[in-house]
């Protein structure tokens, strides 16, 4: 993976803090190195250049902060810009005041289409709304059968007529059955088709003209490259699309394609889908998306994930254990399950900057942390606050008692003080360089 | 020009008539709309003749930094990234220092064996010589393996080979049922267990049923994963296992899926299921549409894994052994 775009910065602008204004050579040395960041974002050139061109206005005689470096400086102009261009705040459905408030899904074959229509309608069950999904993708084997076995799973009514032959009427039918069973939003699947398939581009105009769709999505896949803009704004052009949602965010790619498909058509990502599971699945944040793309590290997220999931005193008490290094079993054990529940670990890692680029790239097997669980859960109250008396016949007890062996518990507790070491120095604000990359990895 | 699928598919005797089959096959193709497909079809009508004649992106007047910035832009804009698109510039740059580039013809030229020299890397064939022979088909979600599974079979058939279809993804909703149609559709057995189930297990039970029908080829179909899941990718490292441990050597090809439209992250997901489960080729999907699928490029530069086979729509007969040149020739079409 490439460095991000910061160290970059920092690189070639050198990392004096409060400079006064930056001079014209560094600043088209900072705009050689956002150019090919934005590109290997997969961020459209065409849109790069208009992009640069703008960053570099607005950082010519800009003075540089006194509490920042000039690539500080220059990377919070980008952040700043890229977060403008993204969009404003997260910008939601719009909902009939008749209903069912209808919605429609359209994109390329494979960017997710199925599987977004199944969280979509979670989403809007969460929110107390009363979705019914409609299968209107004739054409994939089997991408019928696939829409049903979600619905099932969720316990939301699939609409699709058996054999059917025509999306249109079975889009059509679908809203009527929604009407007649009270639901009030009907999300409507279709196949996935290129956007130069003309036979299927008819169809979905069709079905606009059809039951006139409140919402039109755009699926866009977070890995797609420099054809993204062509594919959006065939589609802007054929069926005037209300927002995107972005798919396969839980992956490794920038995104920059987000950037591109909402600067040449203006319509902005509503949705980001973060998972295999059905409920990840969230409301999209621009300024977080600028951060991905610049590889900055969505501290946004985490932070908000976090408070979503620890409570706040909970939170406090434990940053003063840390502080204080008295880090305990029983914390340890805490924080990995409030942790599991925002998501898988190695999502949690790459969003804090700072973290070595090693360590993020340290796997995490989730079936380990179950071990881990059930190796501290066979540990006595004692044992858990003052891990320094767990001796040789004690770890032997807890091994048999978590059925795994002492060697998996001598590991535990090795990594366990590593661990109180490290938040002793995250506390104390210095930046972790000496983490073994090992110390989160299986094999506990 | 493009090979014919016998000369792709090592272990298949030339039937009688091969030659006529690989036309016909042509000439079934229906008429695509636009798009790359649609160049790279007439790339291959034009083979004989030029690059440059239908060369439009990069317009050569003279050797100046306009025009390597343009060869540079045309580069990035096939996603081909930043890293190839400069070796291949510097490289054209140091040719043209030599004296090697210097009217339009010799440009093209040298600027198409670049990219064919990139794409040089490995075996173009695709190994179904053992029996059976083992196919394993990975990628990330909805790039096109079992689609692309479909066509293989049915281009194996038509070879005159006999194939199993494996059902090993087990995990997406209705994946088993959408293979079990390709397999009804190709007139080939699917094996096949529940939904979640394990897909070692599949992969089990398909070789055996392979042995007893002593049958060619066993094609398995795997889950979509992200290349970052550790999990899922150790369960693929698995299932490359299971295949190990029944038949010496096996499998004999793990293929990669790759979709024309990924941008650079495509470059990742090549590193990390190398990594996991030594891909032997990229099958480089929807290349019927816009997008020119650069990424190809890129990962042959930087991982040296062989393009195999394009797909080029939904049906059946839509898949078509790589051709570099004429590749080459469609990326600098408008
Ligand atoms: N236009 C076009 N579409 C394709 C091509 N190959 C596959 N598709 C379509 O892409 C979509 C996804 O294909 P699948 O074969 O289901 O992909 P997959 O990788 O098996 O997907 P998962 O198993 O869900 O990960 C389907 O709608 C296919 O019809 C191609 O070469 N061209
Ligand atoms: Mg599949």
């Amino acid at each position: 993976m490439f460095d991000t775009l910061s160290d970059k910065l920092q690189d070639v602008l050198g990392d004096l803090k409060g400079q006064g204004s930056l001079t014209e050579d560094d600043i088209n040395k900072a705009m050689r190195e956002i150019r090919l960041a934005l590109l290997e974002a997969d961020v459209n050139f065409k849109v790069v250049k208009h992009f640069v061109a703008s960053v570099k206005e607005r950082s010519l005689g800009a003075e540089v902060m006194e509490s920042l470096t000039p690539g500080q400086q220059v990377v919070k102009i980008v952040h700043e810009e890229l977060s403008k261009l993204m969009g404003a705040a997260s910008t939601k459905l719009s909902f009939s005041p008749r209903p069912p408030t209808v919605v429609l899904m359209v994109g390329l074959q494979g960017s997710g289409k199925t599987t977004a229509c199944a969280k979509l309608a979670k989403h809007l069950m969460s929110q107390g709304k009363n979705p019914t999904l409609i299968a209107a993708d004739i054409y994939r084997p089997a991408a019928i059968d696939q829409l049903q076995t979600l619905g099932e799973q969720m316990k939301i009514p699939v609409f699709t007529i058996d054999g059917g032959d025509d999306a249109v009427e079975i889009a059509r039918r679908g809203v009527e059955a929604a009407v007649e069973s009270g639901r009030d939003v009907a999300i409507i699947d279709t196949a996935g088709r290129l956007h130069i398939d003309e036979e299927l581009m008819a169809e979905l105009v069709d079905i606009r003209a059809r039951v006139k769709p409140h919402n039109i999505l755009l699926v866009l896949d977070s890995m797609a490259g420099q054809d993204a803009v062509n594919v959006a704004e065939q589609f802007q052009e054929k069926v005037d699309f209300d927002g995107v949602i972005l798919t396969k965010l839980d992956g490794d790619a920038r995104g920059g394609a987000a950037l591109s498909v909402k600067a040449v058509t203006g319509k902005p990502i509503k949705f980001a889908s973060t998972g295999e599971k059905l409920n990840a699945f969230d409301y999209f944040h621009p300024d977080r998306m600028a951060s991905r793309i610049l590889g900055m590290g969505d501290v946004l997220t985490l932070i908000e994930k976090a408070q979503a999931t620890v409570d706040e005193k909970k939170a406090r008490e434990l940053e003063e254990k840390m502080r204080k290094a008295q880090f305990t079993f029983d914390d340890f054990l805490e924080q990995m399950q409030n942790m599991r529940k925002m998501g898988p670990l190695t999502g949690m890692l790459s969003m804090i900057p700072g973290i070595p680029k090693q360590l993020k790239q340290t796997q995490i097997d989730e079936r380990e942390l179950d071990r881990v669980e059930a190796i501290i859960c066979s540990m006595t109250r004692e044992e858990r606050t003052t891990p320094d008396i767990i001796n040789g016949s004690r770890r032997k007890r807890i091994a048999a008692g978590s059925g795994t062996n002492v060697q998996a518990v001598n590991q535990l507790i090795n990594r366990f003080k590593q661990m109180q070491k490290m938040m002793k120095q995250l506390s104390s604000g210095k930046k972790m360089q000496n983490i073994p990359p090992d110390l989160l990895k299986g094999g506990y | 020009m493009t090979r014919s699928w016998h000369e792709v598919f090592k272990g298949v005797d030339e039937p009688a008539g091969a030659a006529e089959a690989a036309e016909d096959a042509v000439g079934e193709e229906k008429e695509k709309s636009g798009g790359f497909f649609k160049r790279l079809k007439a790339g291959l009508a034009k083979s004989r003749k030029n690059m440059q004649q239908h060369m439009s992106t990069v317009m050569f007047d003279k050797l100046d930094a306009e025009l390597w910035e343009q060869l540079e832009e045309t580069l990035i804009f096939a996603d081909c990234g930043v890293d190839s698109t400069v070796a291949i510039v510097d490289r054209m740059e140091k040719e043209a220092q030599e004296g090697l580039i210097r009217t339009r013809e010799q440009f093209y030229e040298r600027l198409e064996a670049a990219l064919v020299d990139i794409f040089a890397a490995g075996d173009y064939r695709i190994d179904v010589s053992h029996h059976p022979s083992v196919i394993l088909v990975v990628g990330v979600n909805g790039t096109g393996k079992t689609t692309t599974i479909g066509k293989i079979a049915w281009h194996l058939k038509r070879e005159g080979m006999s194939v199993v279809l494996a059902a090993a993804d087990t995990f997406r909703a209705a994946a088993i049922e959408q293979l079990g149609e390709w397999g009804e559709r190709v007139g080939c057995p699917v094996i096949r267990q529940e939904r979640g189930s394990d897909p070692g297990a599949v992969v089990y039970d398909a070789i055996s049923a392979a042995r007893s029908r002593d049958a060619d080829v066993v094609i398995v179909d795997t889950a979509g994963r992200l290349h970052t899941q550790v999990p899922l990718m150790e369960e693929l490292k698995k299932i490359h296992r299971v295949i190990g441990k029944q038949i010496e050597g096996a499998p004999h090809e793990t293929l990669l899926s790759v979709d024309a439209t990924t941008g650079q992250n495509g470059l990742t997901q090549a590193r990390l299921f190398s990594e996991a489960v030594d891909v032997s080729g990229v099958v480089l999907t929807k290349l019927d549409g816009t997008a020119k699928g650069g990424i190809a490029v890129a990962i042959s530069h930087e991982l040296d894994i062989p393009i195999k086979l394009i797909g080029v729509g939904e049906q059946l007969e839509d898949l078509r052994p790589f051709d570099a040149g004429d590749f080459a020739r469609a990326l600098f079409e408008d």
